[in-house]
């Protein structure tokens, strides 16, 4: 193999123009899979969540999960899209063992849901991007390659599958290409991801998490010279998280337009996103793979939504997240940018139900975004599991207000309560955590502090009033912490007539 | 002419994953062709008004309402396995195909 030089990013872009295309698959939250009762329970003993339908015993048939085609037709009209007055499930044929059909239940030329749009804001600009489809077929089961290097393919001996995922309802939704985006393609990409991940999770149907795997993304891209026609394109699967969309578009623009500036032809390929180096690897060839033979699935009767259900279900769509940020916005009373942050953090559900609970928008922010939001990313949990909710939040905040914390020993007392030691009233009584508010127990300790150290209490006699600090420091150690430093420093300063 | 070539039949094993030899390449290829023959002669009689049908039922919207249903314990899902290991079905690495 050999290697080429390849262009920074900037000069790739100012030569080539990007075109790209996602197809993102939503894992539905139904209690059951699609086509039979058995339950979707993450992390379930392997094979214990399987039946006759499930593992295609013979003579097993299929029914379709309701509230799984409910789910579509709601993300298809959350979507701005059209929803079929008739449509056909359809067998997808591959041999491989993930789906133990050798086919999977899928939709081919009649998808549930047609041509709709999400409009994404990169930077104060607005950018339409139009959905080609919305389907729904199932997922597949999860192998393990064993043999040769773990977990791999490549040397492995044997795979073992469990078949617990195959059959849970999955929606597949597949933009049209968007051109004319230029160098913001990879923002409005991850832009447009974080957008549909949104609006699905407004609509409680599934919980949406890339790095569970409930929300997955393949991201095509290509290149062409302005005003010719659009080049061949590559597919990148295994782009699990936010950040990663971005990276993706961008490392496959530097790539190809590398390859294209010494005449290398683009092949289309399915290539791997590699989380640590932010690059793409060939994946199979899709030579043979892509000859799926669909054909109408007999065992499944036609879906013809009801016009009227279809306009209820229509009328009952929740606010917009776009609209719900914009008006959320206004009453906390942030920027754009800080409105931002709180979305990328998983806060603003949070933040909404702890100023329900009576918090303050800006004391809800101040613990969602900095004390638990570092705290999820230690963690490595979403911030909705870090361990404290909105009410305790709220409770939190408000012994703070009252005076009977202060940051330090909120803090402290935020990570009993997210350690699971009880409400914050609670953790501050048990840990004995409450500041102390007793001015005779105060004045002692002042009174002990300026004793001990003689030439700073004669300093700040002399009008040296920066001095005080070092008392404060001496105070607040011999309270543990426990006191307020402002009273500390203002009690100290009255003891030695310098106030 | 023949309803379908020898290669397309070898393609379709190939897809399949099964291992056809020459001769029965001949011979499948031969019986598929009576089979296809047979059935496009439904064509000939179908008339621009008859819509092509994928089901025998005109029924639509068949559905289960989203309740659980007992599943098969793990030991009966794995019974008829021809292998198992560490609760999973254990099968031959398929080549040439990624997850």
């Amino acid at each position: 193999m050999t290697t080429i030089a390849l262009p920074s990013y900037e000069d790739a872009t100012s030569r080539y123009e990007p075109v790209i295309g996602l197809e993102t698959h939503v894992e539905l939250g139904t209690n059951t899979k699609m086509f039979c009762g058995c339950k979707t329970d993450f992390g379930a003993e392997p094979n214990t969540q399987v039946c006759p339908v499930c593992l295609a015993l013979p003579g097993a048939l299929p029914v379709m999960n309701g509230a799984a085609i409910e789910a579509t037709i709601r993300i298809g009209l959350a979507l701005n899209c059209d929803i079929a007055q008739w449509c056909r499930m359809a067998r997808k044929n591959y041999f491989y063992p993930d789906m133990p059909k050798n086919f999977q239940t899928s939709q081919y030329d009649e998808p549930l849901c047609v041509d709709g749009y999400v409009d994404v804001t990169v930077d104060g600009v607005e950018y339409r991007v139009e959905i080609e489809r919305v389907h729904i077929e199932e997922d597949t089961g999860k192998t393990l390659h064993v043999g040769g290097a773990t977990g791999r393919i490549h040397g492995a001996t044997e795979s073992l599958v469990d078949y617990n995922r195959a059959g849970i309802p999955l929606v597949e939704i597949v933009t049209k290409p968007v051109p004319g985006l230029g160098d913001k393609a990879p923002e409005i990409a991850k832009a447009y991801v974080a957008e549909l991940r949104d609006i699905i999770r407004s609509l409680d149907v599934s919980d949406v998490r890339m790095e569970q795997g409930s929300m997955r993304c393949d991201v095509n891209t290509s290149l062409n010279k302005p005003g010719e026609e659009w080049g061949t394109r590559t597919e990148t699967k295994n782009v699990n998280s936010l950040r990663s969309v971005e990276r993706a578009v961008r490392s496959e623009i530097i790539r190809q337009a590398g390859l294209l500036d010494v005449g290398t032809r683009i092949f289309q390929e399915t290539r791997h996103f590699q989380e640590t180096t932010g690059d793409t690897r060939p994946g199979r060839s899709k030579e043979t793979a892509t000859d799926y033979r669909y054909f109408p699935e007999p065992d499944l009767v036609p879906i013809a939504p009801d016009t009227a259900w279809v306009a209820k279900l229509k009328s009952e769509l929740p606010e917009k997240p776009s609209v719900k940020r914009a008006r959320l916005r206004e009453d906390w009373g942030i920027s754009e940018i800080d409105m931002q942050s709180a979305a990328n953090a998983g806060a603003i559900e949070l933040i909404e139900e702890t100023i329900a609970a009576g918090a303050s928008p800006a004391g809800a922010r101040k613990w969602w975004l900095g004390e638990l939001a570092r705290r999820s990313n230690e963690l490595g949990v979403e911030l909705v599991e870090v361990g404290a909710t909105p009410v305790q939040v709220a409770a939190l905040q408000k012994l703070v207000d009252d005076g009977k914390l202060n940051d330090k020993l909120a803090r402290q007392v935020l990570e009993g309560v997210v350690a699971g030691e009880g409400d914050p009233a609670a953790v501050m009584t048990a840990r004995g955590l409450e500041v102390v508010s007793d001015t005779g127990a105060l004045q002692k300790a002042v009174d002990e502090a300026i004793a001990a150290n003689p030439d700073i209490a004669a300093k700040i006699r002399d009008g040296k009033v920066a001095a005080a600090g070092a008392l404060v420091g001496a105070v607040m150690k011999t309270t543990r912490g426990q006191a307020d430093a402002k009273t500390v420093r203002d009690l100290i300063l009255s003891r030695l007539g310098a106030s | 002419m023949a309803a379908i070539s020898r290669e397309e039949v070898a393609h379709l094993a190939r897809l399949s994953r099964l291992a056809v030899t020459d001769e029965e390449l001949d011979r499948f290829a031969g019986q598929l062709d009576v089979i296809l023959q047979s059935v496009a002669r439904v064509g000939e009689v179908a008339a621009d008004d008859i819509p092509p049908t994928s089901h025998s039922v005109p029924l639509t919207n068949v559905y289960r309402d989203d309740v659980p249903t007992e599943s098969l314990t793990q030991a009966a899902a794995l019974s008829g396995a021809p292998d198992a290991y560490e609760s999973r079905f254990r099968v031959p690495r398929i080549l040439d195909e990624e997850d």
